[in-house]
């Protein structure tokens, strides 16, 4: 069965590396390689990987600042979060995340960062004007997703074995409300209006949407695939269009990534991209997503409006998730 | 100054669990404010969850110097659950607490269950023999005490002798002996030469690897019994004696694929990888051993809590360790859900088809409802790395894959009461 799925794979990306995507587009994907100990830069003009950034030991969470002039990558070995300089790809300093970082968010005005510290039941709050940590909050065992909601008002952290979502009051630096969800709460996302919270859930083997408002659980999402054990599918990366009409699941190692009606709730189509996908990241316009397959070591462009993948890229060893910059 | 800065470091040095009430009182107290659905609960209905740890002492008795136990296994288990409980808590307005009772080898655990009844232990994780577990199990039914085995694999505990306020989460002999017969089938290691320990818990052991073979389509071509005359573990100069003893033991065979070894007592098992007649791979005891956890397993997140637990211990986490902390988590975890401090209620809800715990294992795990024993994934450990987990693909089940492992419903002997 395995060897069937592979070779579809293959053949599907030999098919689709003839045909070219629709020029007219052009960021820079950021992509970390967690074994590779790299960022690998891929232009979405051609979409090819044009450098790589070597950076600390075992990257994973990475986001762009507002400006685009940073992309900021958890380098969780090395403790610490280190800042690439856009212009000349270069490290040109690092945030003091605490031990391990992974997984980390800015808030929208750009000036904060919020990062779960898994082995220490914590997140801290740090200043990037001063690059300095200005606040710890205790939250659940393993703190894992982490998001901030729209108006920058609360910044959401998962806990693994707590299974909760924790709202911080951005403010107070406080824990104001949790939502206990199914066992191994993981990554979380707003919608662009903030109407709903995703988050997935690894071992629950679903999507909570979660209504921020009453900090209940609205419903959940299941997915299923035939053929698949349910065990390989964990969902883990979420990224939702900015109109709020289809979410993207990245449900790891079945390969696939789900999407589900921003509305409705329902799943309308799994995706077959490389392999144990985990996160991705949309072009600003909107146009694609970018899927980073970790054990494939290759990143899948899938066609928003088409709900279909067309092209894969290869990139670093055990490539985790992706940034998105300007040129 | 002097005696200043050794109040300071012996501050420093104490244990975060007796700090920790301080800090939940104000968590719980902030939390509980905020939050709209814990309702009217404050600082001053704080709900107290007290849990038992009962064992006896353990053995020291390994063949490999490497496997004799720090004295704190299983209790460290237990003590990392009450931590992970307890940050859970903070934020729900819950507080649990370890009590540890240890009682000898033989002794009647009745008095200690009842001391722990007495101080408000509803629920008793243990790790005792079966015959102890089950004096424990009558002795607490009058007091309502709910016990979670963690420690006893006997199938007669899940079996003919189960009982109604007994919950299982370690494996079976028959789980484990599955577990690894399900691997042996996949790589088409059919036929098996069975050596087993003259020991009782040697003896079931064995049983359980026949029944697997029975089951999943292997053939035992030879069955031989290790006498333990005394003296066979480690002593000094052993080693050439030992070399010799694993080469008779082996030799007249008819030829097989494994050697499956059932030797719980660790008399000889340990001495078998290396020195058979064939060149063949040994499994069960020795080599490759069935278990719940190993100090290597990283995946589905288990790591973070390889980390916390060697933080916390400056040592390796043990599978009696994990079988203790899942006891204490099941606890936890009902507590959280079901927003109760009430034996009975918790116990009901744990009895639940809602109930379900999350021990990284890449899916949820949850009770068998005709003998409360867990399912569970089975690791296969080689003594350094995790070769395989079971149930292997392939191995399917109407209801779930986890009960291709051990005794199904359809030929359960239990009568819960």
């Amino acid at each position: 069965m395995i060897d069937t799925r592979v070779i579809g794979h293959l053949g599907l990306t030999v098919l689709l590396l003839a045909s070219t995507p629709a020029p007219g587009f052009a960021y820079t994907a950021y992509v970390s390689n967690e074994k590779g100990n790299s960022v690998s830069v891929i232009d979405t003009d051609t979409m090819a990987t044009v450098a790589t950034i070597k950076t600390g030991e075992r990257p994973r969470g990475i986001e762009a600042s507002h400006d685009g002039k940073f992309v900021f990558v958890a380098a969780g070995d090395d403790n610490t979060i280190q800042i690439i300089d856009t212009a000349t790809r270069k490290i040109v300093g690092e945030l003091p995340s605490g031990p391990d970082p992974e997984q980390f968010a800015l808030d929208p005005a750009g000036k904060f960062v919020y990062v779960a510290n898994e082995d220490d039941a914590a997140v801290t709050v740090i200043d990037l004007e001063t690059r300095k940590a200005v606040a710890k909050v205790p939250v659940g065992v393993e703190p894992e997703g982490i998001a901030v909601s729209p108006d920058g008002k609360f910044a959401v952290c998962t806990s693994e074995t707590t299974s909760m979502a924790h709202f911080i009051d951005t403010a107070d630096r406080k824990v104001v409300a949790n939502v206990l969800l199914g066992s191994r709460p993981r990554a979380a996302a707003f919608k662009a209006d903030g109407s709903e919270l995703w988050i997935t859930s690894e071992v629950g083997g679903g999507l909570s949407i979660v209504d921020p408002a009453t900090h209940t659980v609205k419903t959940v999402v299941h997915f299923e695939i035939p053929g698949l054990r349910s065990e390989k599918i964990q969902p883990v990366g979420i990224n939702i269009t900015h109109d709020g009409k289809y979410g993207f699941i990245h449900l790891g190692p079945s390969n696939r990534v789900a999407v589900v009606d921003g509305t409705t709730h329902q799943v309308v189509k799994y995706l077959l991209v490389g392999q144990r996908v985990w996160h991705g990241a949309f072009t600003p316009d909107g146009k694609y997503l970018l899927a980073a397959n970790g054990l494939s070591n290759d990143v899948s462009v899938i066609d928003v409006a088409g709900l279909k993948v067309i092209k894969s890229i290869q990139v670093g060893e055990l490539p985790w998730g992706i940034a998105m910059g300007p040129k | 100054m002097g005696r200043h800065t050794a109040l300071h470091q012996s501050l420093r040095n104490l244990p975060q669990r007796c700090l920790r009430p301080m800090a939940v009182l104000c968590l719980a107290a902030m939390a509980c404010a905020t939050v709209g659905w814990t309702g009217a609960s404050s600082a001053a209905d704080t709900q107290h969850i007290k849990i038992g740890y009962l064992h006896g002492p353990l053995s020291k008795e390994k063949i490999s110097l490497i496997d004799i136990p720090a004295p704190n296994e299983g209790l460290a288990g237990a003590q990392l659950a009450i931590d992970d409980n307890n940050t859970t808590g903070r934020f729900l307005g819950q507080q649990f607490e370890l009590i540890d009772s240890e009682i000898k080898a033989g002794d009647d655990p009745a008095a200690a269950v009842n001391a722990l009844a007495d101080q408000g232990a509803a629920f008793i994780a243990t790790s005792l023999p079966a015959a102890q577990l089950l004096k424990a199990a009558d002795a607490g039914k009058a007091r309502g005490e709910i016990l979670i085995n963690g420690g006893a694999p006997d199938e007669r505990l899940r079996e003919q002798d189960c009982r109604a306020n007994v919950i299982h989460v370690a494996p079976t002999r028959y789980m484990l002996a599955d577990g690894l017969a399900q691997y042996l089938i996949v790589k088409k290691w059919r036929r098996w030469f069975l050596v087993s320990g003259s020991h009782e818990t040697d003896k079931l052991f064995a049983e359980a690897l026949r029944h697997a073979a029975t089951r999943f389509g292997a053939k035992i071509v030879a069955e031989k019994e290790f006498k333990d005359t005394g003296g066979a573990r480690r002593t000094d100069s052993g080693i050439a004696e030992v070399q010799r003893q694993m080469i008779d033991l082996t030799q007249d065979a008819p030829d097989y694929d494994v050697l499956v070894a059932a030797d719980e007592s660790e008399v000889f098992a340990g001495y078998l990888p290396y020195r058979t007649w064939l060149p063949r791979p040994v499994a069960g005891s020795a080599g490759l051993v069935p278990t719940s956890w190993n100090a290597a397993f990283d995946q589905w997140g288990a790591l973070q809590l390889q980390n916390r637990f060697k933080k916390k211990f400056q040592r390796f986490m043990t599978p009696l360790d994990m079988q203790i902390w899942t006891a204490v988590r099941i606890v936890g975890e009902a507590a959280s859900h079901a927003n109760t401090s009430d034996a009975a209620k918790l116990f009901a809800y744990i009895k639940s088809p809602d109930f379900s715990i999350a021990a990284f294992k890449g899916q949820k795990l949850t009770l068998r409802d005709w003998n409360l024993q867990l399912r569970q994934p089975i690791l296969l450990f080689d003594g350094r790395n995790t070769v395989s987990i079971s149930p292997q693909e392939g191995f399917l089940h109407q209801v779930s894959e986890l009960d291709t492992l051990g005794l199904d419903r359809p030929e359960t002997k239990c009568k819960l009461q």
